[in-house]
């Protein structure tokens, strides 16, 4: 029994099926109708297949870089701007471990595309350290937050979104909502209870 | 006179046992702590490899030439060559680098590889069908027996009559099937490294373990001497007992660096890595146990097996039944070799599955002698195997107390239901070493009086980083932040690998021996400064003195400027072996688990988790506290979701991503409460090993509770809806 594992390139360059598997967006560009998907139908100009110089807002300041229509926001954070708090941890985004926010929406670098992104406003984790840093990861590491640190930046942006948006949010609400971030190393308990000392702390805010 | 090593007298430590937060905690909460996986070099490249797509078959040709054209693809590499075998779907076939992870994908998926299929193999909970198939290889067997075989008696029908006749005499005989499933390492940080050569030198930064035994594994393949590599590792997302090689990866990493001339990142894809980085062995037992009319059991006869891999690996037969030791007892082990990724150490190897399969034979005789489980377990203490008895006496009465077991108790199966949902409690009991691994460090105290300590050791996230600087400023009366601690780095002294539990006890001894040293030389100068006995002094609250008389001393500045222009280098080192003052091994652990099962759905939920653990001197409470709290969150997703599901035709891995591999969120877990079993004697043991133990008992205590609120077995974890609805289906056709 013999099997052939073979792909054939396209002659025009641009190989649909290595983009999809390239940039880990695949479930983003169909289901979102993104200018790209969209382009095939020739109602928006076609971009690419090169690389593009574009303009991303990322923590309030402008960065030209460069981008190729499969390239993600997170392997532009990640190797462009040197933003290695979002982390590549599987292709689909279900670990939450790349979350962002873009126009102020927490999403998944990884399933985000980067042209998709320009004229948006991008925040990552590190725009809650510096000078003065947030109650969130304060809190992370009073509480023990944290093991391995993998899944930590993302859970971070995770619960400060969250409790933006719930600003009182009780245990049980807490424990409800924050399910789209996976730890491997078992650091759950620990980050309930940062979330609730961000909020009876009356830190949130 | 020989040096002295010590701790702080029990009750006077400044900084051991309290809880101070992670000295690198903002960095890791705020994204700016470097991975391997986050190293960036100017002009790097990216690369990637190509998994095999069957999991047993023989490559017969691969062609690089249509990759090698990709746009951006810079190298290709075949990494088998035609004629080799391939022995489970993911094994590394061929490399791309690149100039973007897409030119990367692109030129991977224009490899062209043809393969010739072989038999395929992965059934490994099906013993008869693993013997029809020649799978099977001997794991090992012993036997012991009270009474022994007469002079001209042979000694397998001796014990195979012996073992009859105790059986009849049982109160109660236990005959059944229990097992637990292949389940992966997951590290969110995936396998691998960022590759740098400058001129001859390699620098690797490789997701490791084992900073400072790596850098040999990466010379001799590269052709130069390990003192030409530098292996750093400031943080690592994830390792479980998976990462402590440089691998075929990571040399194939350099070696791409070499050829190309540039940086190289080659970090596995999460398919890749969970089909070939490791997994844990699978264990399923056939057993027949018998005990008196208390539960105590007085025979065991079991037949375990499962695999670990090509190379087979059932769980060691000498861990069955686990902790408990029958006086009477039949143990035996087969390997099952398979076509799926080869086993590694997955935190503490073996015992989880010993206990989730042998433990849980224990509480079926509770059940079928309508027995409380805990009066089971206590009154089968007398036999376990580390001479523990009381501790674990003492910790099930803390823990009952914890889950208020008494007052919740129901025999199996006959608690209160609430619509199709009912109630269970269950336990588990465990053991570990967690003795210290060789260490060294060297500690430099600067004259400005600046404090530093330097190892070859890494910090798994168990907080290593953070219980070194404690034990060096403690021993210097400094607070915590002001010791600097540089770990991660090969250059450094050697420290040993961070597994089985050996890093806190190695890293401890090394330290505070250099420490201490380290302030008997200084406390030379300032003795001699004062006019008094050097062992007069202790230091205390950033200050020297003379013990007893606070104002006659130095402060901690004063002191280190009597060190003129050189700093004072003093080496630490320990080597294991013989007593120590300051470390020891050996721990006990019982936990106990409530749940609640859905018998409509198959659900279970956890309702409650109570972990009492020893672990002697405890050097930072919060960081100890953190270890426990993840084992048992690990345990809940062992016990309860996590599985590697194999296709028995293809013999594919079928749930290799994250989407589809489950694993518990955060509102899984219930609630945990973690007590640290601390009497003065554990103090005086010295410290010992805590990341394994606790991650042992859940399976079985949480197994354990499922049954005791349905009133049946659930056999093989993961603990699934379908196998819940299963067993529950079996049980009212029986
Ligand atoms: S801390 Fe390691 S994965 Fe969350």
């Amino acid at each position: 029994m013999t099997d052939q594992h073979k792909h054939q390139r396209p002659p025009s360059g641009f190989n649909r099926r290595a983009f999809l598997k390239g940039s880990g967006a695949a479930a983003t560009a169909l289901a979102g109708g993104t200018g790209l998907v969209q382009a095939e139908e020739a109602t928006t100009k076609i971009v690419g297949p090169d690389l593009k110089p574009i303009t991303l807002n990322v923590n309030g300041k402008d960065h030209k870089v460069q981008a190729e229509p499969r390239t993600t926001l997170l392997e532009v954070l990640r190797l462009q701007l040197d933003l290695t708090g979002a982390k590549p941890v599987c292709t689909h985004g279900s670990s939450g471990a790349s979350t962002v926010w873009v126009e102020g929406k927490p999403v998944e670098a990884a399933t985000t595309l980067a042209l998709d992104c320009v004229g948006k406003k991008i925040r990552t984790v590190e725009s809650l350290g510096g000078d003065k840093i947030d109650p969130v990861p304060t809190a992370f590491v009073h509480h023990d937050a944290m093991q391995c640190g993998f899944c930590t930046p993302g859970f971070v942006v995770a619960v400060r979104a969250f409790l933006d948006k719930n600003p009182q949010a009780s245990e049980a609400e807490i424990r409800a909502g924050l399910n789209g971030n996976l730890c491997r190393c078992g650091t759950y308990a620990n980050v309930i209870q940062a979330a609730l000392e961000v909020v009876q702390g009356g830190k949130n805010g | 006179m020989a040096k002295e090593y010590n701790w702080p007298k029990f009750g006077t430590a400044a900084l051991l046992g309290t809880d101070q937060d992670r000295i690198d905690g903002i960095p890791k909460a705020t994204g700016t702590a470097k991975y391997s996986y986050d190293i960036n070099y100017p002009n790097m490249l990216i690369a990637r490899v190509l998994g095999s797509p069957h999991a047993h078959c023989k490559l017969t040709a691969i062609d690089l030439s249509a990759a090698k054209q990709v746009p951006g693809v810079v190298s290709v590499v075949a990494m088998k060559e035609p004629g080799n075998e391939i022995r489970w779907q993911g094994d590394l076939i061929a490399c791309v680098a690149a100039e973007s992870e897409g030119a990367c994908a692109e030129g991977l998926a224009a490899i062209q590889a043809q393969y010739e299929m072989l038999d395929v193999f992965v059934m490994d909970d099906q013993l008869e069908a693993a013997e029809a198939a020649k799978r099977t290889s001997k794991g090992g067997d012993n036997t012991q027996l009270e009474n022994e075989a007469g002079e001209d008696e042979d000694e397998d029908e001796f014990a195979e009559k012996e073992l009859q006749r105790l059986f009849d005499e049982s109160a109660a005989v236990v005959e059944g099937y229990y097992g637990i499933d292949a389940i992966t390492h997951m590290c969110l940080e995936p396998h691998g490294s960022t590759c740098k050569w400058d001129d001859k030198k390699l620098t690797a930064n490789l997701s490791t373990q084992n900073v400072s035994g790596t850098a040999g594994q990466f010379a001799s393949p590269l052709g130069i001497t390990a003192g030409d590599v530098t292996v750093h590792c400031d943080f690592i997302g994830g390792g479980f007992g998976s990462k402590f090689a440089a691998d075929p990866w990571g040399v194939l990493c350099a070696q791409l660096a070499k050829d190309t001339g540039r940086p190289v990142r080659l970090m596995l894809d999460r398919d890749i890595e969970l089909k070939t980085a490791g997994a844990r062995p699978s264990a399923f037992m056939k057993v027949r146990a018998g005990a008196d009319k208390n539960g105590v059991v007085k025979v065991w006869d079991s037949h375990h097996w499962g695999t670990g891999g090509p190379a087979g690996g059932a769980v060691s037969q000498g861990v069955i039944p686990y902790v408990f030791d029958p006086p009477n007892r039949r143990r035996k082990a087969t390997n099952i070799s398979t076509n799926t990724g080869p086993s590694r150490a997955w935190r503490a190897p073996n015992h989880p599955q010993a206990c989730a399969i042998s433990q849980t034979v224990y509480d079926d005789i509770a059940a079928k002698l309508g027995l409380d489980s805990y009066d089971v377990f206590l009154a089968n203490l007398p036999s376990v195997s580390n001479g523990k008895a009381e501790v674990y006496a003492d910790q099930m009465k803390v823990a009952a107390k914890l889950m208020d077991w008494k007052a919740k108790w129901h025999p199996h199966g006959k608690g209160q239901a609430d619509g199709d949902v009912v109630t269970g409690l269950g336990m588990g009991i465990h053991t570990w070493g967690g003795g210290g691994h060789p260490s060294n460090c060297l500690i430099k105290i600067h004259p400005d009086g600046g404090v530093e300590t330097s190892l070859g050791s890494q910090d798994l996230g168990t907080g290593t980083r953070t219980a070194i600087g404690m034990v060096v400023a403690e021993t210097f009366g400094l607070p915590l932040s002001a010791v600097k601690v540089n770990i991660g780095s090969s250059a450094y002294p050697a420290s040993g690998p961070s597994g089985g539990s050996t890093t806190i006890g190695g890293v401890s001894e090394s330290n505070r021996r250099g420490a201490q040293d380290a302030l008997r030389t200084l406390n030379e100068l300032v003795g001699k400064k004062l006019g008094v006995e050097p062992n007069t002094l202790i230091a205390s609250g950033g200050r020297i003195f003379v013990e007893g008389n606070p104002d006659k001393g130095l402060s901690w500045k004063e002191a280190c400027s009597l060190l003129g222009m050189q700093p004072l280098e003093q080496k630490g080192s320990f080597v294991p072996g013989g007593a120590s003052p300051l470390s020891s091994s050996g721990v006990a652990g019982v936990q106990m688990a409530e749940v609640a099962v859905d018998r409509a759905t198959g659900v279970v939920r956890m309702k409650k988790f109570v972990a009492v653990q020893d672990m002697g001197l405890i050097v930072n409470r919060q960081t100890a506290a953190s270890q426990i709290y993840g084992a048992a969150i690990m345990g809940i997703a062992f016990a309860l979701y996590e599985q590697r599901i194999m296709d028995p035709q293809s013999g594919s891995f079928l749930n290799a991503e994250l989407t589809d591999y489950k694993l518990p969120r955060l509102g899984d877990i219930g609630e945990i409460v973690v007590e640290m079993y601390e009497p003065e004697s554990e103090y005086n043991r010295g410290v010992i090993g805590l990341g394994e133990p606790p991650v042992i008992a859940p399976g079985a205590a949480i197994s354990n509770a499922v049954a005791n609120a349905l009133g049946i077995r659930v056999p093989v974890l993961p603990l699934t809806p379908e196998r819940v609805l299963n067993a529950i289906e079996k049980g009212r056709n029986a």
